[in-house]
């Protein structure tokens, strides 16, 4: 099977820190793959180099065969990577609705020129474009809200609407960064629900940086483990579970305690 | 579904134009007007950038600069070659040798904004700020030291063109083009690269273009207004264009309100009635302008007219809205 996404042998340094070492990750078209890891090891910054917002030291980063490695990131976004962010990154002046519209902006066939004159084409295009906001914000039972500003939502409501704006770039890999973070169980429950919902309707890949274990293993077909930058262990969740070495690296060492002294 | 914004224009144009035939001010009434309208147009079109773009341009007085010698060169060193050519000094010629110097004064302007933006616009918040603080001292410099433009000593306008007419024309046309830009989906990229940069872009939106074409823009348009204010005062300083007058429009864009084009106008109007209204008490003038922008700023952080938006304060004008599947409106 042709990988969709196909990291290879990717390294990261910021001076003299190596924050990912010779990575190598392929995600296939369909594939839930879990990115999981202790704190610092490097986990966002696998995402930073895959949008471009950093570039890896050396290394190559494949998109659907063609390298992704030193472009803008919105060029890698029109390409077909969209993701969330870890702290929710919404528009906060605009509201629900042009969140979601903004996601179409690189898709116009209009550009500014249109936008001044207001021809036929260009009110049609805007139509189009407001019927199309509206359906995938009803897919998320979002649209009662389209008119509300989108920091009055609730917490949840904002992880959705964050996840429905990634989607509207019509992506083929979605990457989502701490969906979990702050959530009550009953939320994360609803949330595998959403990521699983998501991967079957739209027929996307999904990568999935998580500290929650549940959702994790819940969900994720494959699991990568990542440590101080270096990729310690790749599997389904019954072999990530049993893995010592991600033990290890969760829990410490495994140590003979000492023996009770009389 | 119609679009009424284009009949707007021309009937606001239809309206300067019957006003400025029509309508006779005495001279001291209409030099306020006018000082009205090129400050609406500099502020409405600042405001694309530092209201819509979140960029924090200090340089606006720097491109007004570029487009009042711009314009003032090409009538002043063209217009006698011009007149000869098209048969003497008629209504006609000297309205097309206006509106060409205007247009050139504004592609001089527009082109230079994309000269100072390209690289500038990599910076965030204060720093863009004292960059274009600079390229601003930087025109206004150069202008000095052009012997061809008189330099230091000012040079002299030899046409006095501006009217009414052509002021308020033009900011229609602002209005027009940064309010329909805004409004749709094409110039909602304006309003996310104010919100998060790096969100924006990972949407698609390339920010770095969004940011230039804004610059651009604004720079047009204060290209344009330069050309009417040196039409109108006749005499063109280095100093008009210092670092005060990019100020001095930046507070209409922060009283205003910013990303507020009703807020930006009136605050345009307000600050340019306001010290002539103080006339009578003289030497307490600027205490009491400095004094009330101080408690509007206390009272209304948000500008006068934040949190009201053009769409809501011209519902009234629209009959349809943009329908939606569900028959509510955006």
């Amino acid at each position: 099977m042709e990988a969709l996404l196909d990291l290879h042998e990717c390294t990261v340094q910021f001076g003299g820190l190596t924050a990912v070492n010779a990575l190598s990750l392929q995600i296939g078209p369909n594939d839930l793959v879990g990115l999981i890891g202790p704190n610092g090891a490097g986990k966002t910054t696998v995402f930073n180099i895959i949008t471009g917002i950093y570039k890896p030291t050396s290394g190559t980063i494949t998109l659907a065969g063609s390298s992704i490695v030193g472009r803008k990131a919105s060029a890698i976004a029109e390409r077909g990577i969209a993701r969330t962010f870890q702290n929710i990154r919404l528009f906060e002046s605009l509201t629900v609705f042009d969140n979601v519209r903004a996601a179409f902006t690189m898709r116009l066939r209009h550009g500014i020129a249109h936008a001044l004159w207001r021809g036929k084409p260009f009110l049609k295009e805007e139509r189009e474009i407001n019927a199309q906001v509206l359906e995938i914000l009803s897919i998320f039972q979002l649209e009662k809200a389209h008119g509300v500003a989108c920091k009055s939502l609730s917490y949840g409501d904002q992880r959705r609407l964050e996840i429905v704006r990634a989607l509207a770039t019509r992506p083929k890999l979605l990457l989502l960064d701490e969906p979990a973070a702050g959530m009550n169980p009953s939320e994360k429950d609803d949330l595998m629900k959403l990521i699983q919902f998501v991967k079957e309707k739209f027929q996307i890949a999904v990568l999935l940086v998580e500290h929650d274990m549940k959702v994790v293993m819940g969900i994720c077909q494959r699991i990568v483990v990542l440590d101080y930058g270096v990729k310690i262990a790749e599997g389904s969740p019954e072999e990530i579970r049993r893995n010592p070495k991600v033990i290890e690296a969760y829990l410490g060492e495994e140590t003979t305690p000492p023996a009770p002294t009389p | 579904m119609r679009d009424w914004s284009k009949f707007a224009l021309l009937g606001a144009i239809l309206v300067s134009l019957l006003v400025s035939q029509f309508i006779h001010l005495d001279p001291y009434f209409s030099i306020v007007v006018v000082n009205i309208g090129i400050n609406i147009i500099l502020a409405v079109s600042l405001n694309l950038v530092n209201g819509y773009t979140g960029q924090f341009s200090l340089g606006h007085a720097g491109f007004m600069a570029i487009g009042a010698y711009t314009s003032a060169a090409i009538t002043s060193f063209g217009g006698p070659r011009w007149f000869d050519w098209l048969g003497g000094i008629n209504a006609f010629t000297t309205s097309t040798l206006f509106v060409v110097a205007l247009i050139v004064g504004g592609l001089a302007a527009a082109l230079a904004g994309l000269v100072i933006g390209v690289p500038s616009l990599r910076l965030k918040g204060d720093y863009l700020a004292i960059a274009t603080l600079g390229f601003g001292e930087i025109i206004r410099v150069i202008i000095q030291n052009t012997d061809a433009m008189g330099g230091s000593r000012g040079f002299s306008v030899s046409g006095i063109y501006t009217t009414i007419f052509w002021t308020y024309s033009v900011a229609a046309i602002t209005i027009y083009v940064v309010v329909n830009l805004v409004h749709s989906a094409y110039g909602r990229g304006f309003l996310t690269v104010r919100d998060d940069e790096i969100a924006a872009e990972a949407i698609g939106v390339n920010t770095t273009k969004y940011k230039v074409v804004a610059f651009v823009l604004a720079s047009f348009f204060a290209g344009i207004a330069g050309g009417l204010y040196a039409h109108f005062i006749g005499y063109l300083t280095p100093e008009g264009f210092g670092f005060m007058k990019s100020i001095e429009i930046i507070v209409m864009v922060i009283l205003g309100g910013m990303g507020n084009t009703v807020g930006v106008i009136f605050a345009a109007i307000l600050l340019t009635i306001l010290p002539e209204v103080l006339r009578p008490v003289q030497q307490y003038r600027m205490v009491i302008y400095s004094l009330m922008l101080i408690i509007l700023m206390l009272t209304r952080p948000q500008g006068l007219f934040g949190g009201l938006t053009w769409r809501r304060s011209t519902s009234w004008l629209r009959r349809k809205k943009i329908p939606l599947e569900d028959g509510s409106a955006a």
